[in-house]
């Protein structure tokens, strides 16, 4: 009864619980980031396009601090080709089309739509994507 | 000169896609400008003043002129009066208590602040006194204190009417009092919630029967929302005797600086534009103010161009939308006026000085003058003149910025230097 299971050990270490914060926490900033902008689209309301502006700037904080974990994960990893360079890519793309989309939203009143709308869309997507990407872990089986 | 953004902050700088670089010959001035397409690169065009002390230096003036400096180290001079004995008035002060609502205005205000004096808001008047008449002003005093950042004045009634920023106010005046009898007289609260722009400039009717107050929107172009708008982009017509108000001109964006034309009696004003459509848009001008005219701020710029950041639009707004008189250049950032007299010598002799702060959404900047508009019978009549320059040098170091213009009756402008804490005076040589 001595069989030990070996598992295969994962191929990359798993983001840590502060990472893991940071880059979860980016979904639903940018998620309400999007839904102020549907607000403001459909109601003229500035106060929404307000919400919309500091929800993307915390969602790119977030973005920022995270992107600096998962490049020092790249750094480390054993092995940089396939999922830590995919995930790090995809999460600079979010941060920088972030960044966009916040310099969008630093226009004043309609000027920022529909641009703004559209960004937060993509953005959002975009924030999903790479967090379900960075936060898939895969532990153990055949690779 | 540096050139801040946020961007650079952000090692973006590759983002700068439609930052222009156009001189100023390609602003548009006097009564028909040629207004390009507005633009907007991601980032507005953000270039600020880097203070810097006069020293020995002054500003330039025509040749046959002198200028001097009459008082220093004031705080936050903005308009000037002359009284009938020859006494001359500074209000001083910095207003508005405008939130930050987004992330762009903590940054922008942050940059913008960069830019202007630091000293200590003055909330006072002070009053200048040349005794002998050798134009040297050898008394300096606190006329009255404890004011809310007064800045428009007028003289009329024997009384000295200041609009501070949140309420007009007057004070009895004999003829050689340099220090008010007491506290002020309320005539009218003014609108003062936010006060984004929050410059109340004042002028008195001939005979001294209405008092006129300009009041800037409470933003750019309604990014606080149109609600805090109301009563606000407007010249007000106050009655001096029972403080009753009405709109007497709308949709006049920050009408700045008022004066009536000496031999009309017609309102004048200078009026700041928005920001944010590109280097040479929209321009500031110079304009009669017509009873009962729309001006066209926020939803449409010099007549009938349609400004699409405002939603919902009003087309018959639009439509009714006055084209002002005359422009004076987009972003010159004009907050002082003056009707002049012969007393100035025959090149200036009939016409408007025009202040001109200077410009913040714009590369290279403009403005930091003051400007001579030639008038023809009662109505600007050619292309300004420069008439006080040297306020920013060929390095971008800028000495001074000016605001409120006054011409004195006996032959000299006053000019107010609110980045050098200045006033000064500019005569023709005799």
């Amino acid at each position: 009864m001595t069989t030990s299971v070996s598992a295969t050990p994962a191929y990359r270490s798993p983001p840590g619980p502060l990472h893991a914060i940071l880059l979860a926490g980016t979904v639903p900033l940018f998620l309400g980031g999007l839904l102020s902008d549907i607000a403001y689209y459909k109601s003229y309301q500035i106060q929404w396009n307000n919400f919309a502006s500091w929800l993307i700037a915390g969602a790119e904080l977030f973005a920022g601090l995270a992107l600096l974990f998962a490049l020092v994960n790249l750094i480390r990893a054993p092995r940089k080709s396939g999922r830590p360079m995919l995930y790090f890519v995809l999460l600079l793309l979010t941060w920088v089309l972030g960044l966009v989309n916040a310099f969008e939203h630093a226009k004043d009143a309609w000027a920022t739509m529909p641009s703004a709308l559209v960004l937060s869309v993509i953005v959002t997507v975009l924030a999903c994507i790479t967090a379900w990407v960075g936060l898939t872990t895969r532990q153990g089986g055949v690779q | 000169m540096k050139r801040t953004t946020p961007l650079l902050l952000a090692g973006m700088a590759l983002l700068l896609g439609a930052c222009s670089n156009e001189g100023a010959g390609t602003q548009a001035r006097g009564p028909d400008p040629k207004l390009p397409a507005p633009e907007r690169g991601l980032l507005p065009d953000m270039k600020i003043a880097e203070p810097a002390g006069w020293g020995n230096q002054k500003p330039t003036v025509p040749q046959g002129y002198t200028i001097t400096a009459i008082a220093t180290e004031l705080k936050i001079p903005r308009q000037t009066l002359v009284l009938p004995n020859g006494d001359i008035l500074v209000a001083e002060g910095r207003g508005g208590n405008a939130a930050k609502l987004k992330p762009k205005d903590v940054i922008a205000g942050y940059i913008k602040a960069k830019g202007t004096s630091k000293v200590e808001s003055g909330n006072r008047l002070t009053l200048l006194r040349d005794a002998d008449g050798d134009g040297r002003y050898e008394m300096k005093t606190v006329f009255a204190e404890k004011l809310n950042a007064p800045y428009g004045l007028a003289f009329a009634n024997n009384k000295i009417y200041v609009a501070n920023q949140d309420e007009l106010v007057s004070f009895d005046y004999r003829e050689g009092q340099t220090r008010a009898g007491g506290p002020p007289t309320s005539i009218a609260k003014l609108p003062s919630e936010i006060n984004h722009h929050w410059t109340k400039s004042l002028a008195v009717s001939p005979d001294g029967r209405f008092l006129y107050v300009g009041i800037g929107s409470n933003s750019n172009i309604t990014e606080r929302g149109m609600e805090v708008e109301l009563d606000r982009a407007m010249v007000w017509q106050i009655d001096a005797g029972t403080g009753a108000h009405k709109p007497y001109a709308t949709g006049l964006r920050n009408p700045t600086a008022l004066a009536m034309h000496p031999e009309t009696g017609q309102l004048w004003a200078v009026v700041n534009e928005r920001d944010e459509l590109g280097p040479d848009l929209v321009p500031d001008y110079l304009t009669s103010v017509r009873e009962g005219g729309f001006y066209g701020w926020p939803y449409s710029y010099w007549g009938q161009n349609v400004d699409t950041r405002v939603k919902p639009q009003k087309p018959e707004k639009v439509a009714a939308a006055i084209k002002p008189d005359y422009s004076l250049g987009s972003h010159v950032a004009a907050l002082g006026v003056a009707f002049s007299r012969p007393e100035m010598g025959q090149n200036f002799a009939n016409g408007a000085f025009v202040g001109e702060h200077g410009s913040w959404n714009r590369t290279p900047p403009v403005g930091y003058k003051v400007i001579f508009v030639p008038f023809a019978n009662g109505r600007p009549a050619g292309q300004p003149i420069d008439f006080v320059t040297g306020f920013r040098d060929a390095e971008g170091k800028t000495r001074g910025r000016p605001v409120g213009v006054t011409v004195d009756p006996r032959g000299a402008l006053i000019v107010a230097d609110d980045l050098s804490n200045t006033v000064w005076r500019v005569v023709p040589n005799r």
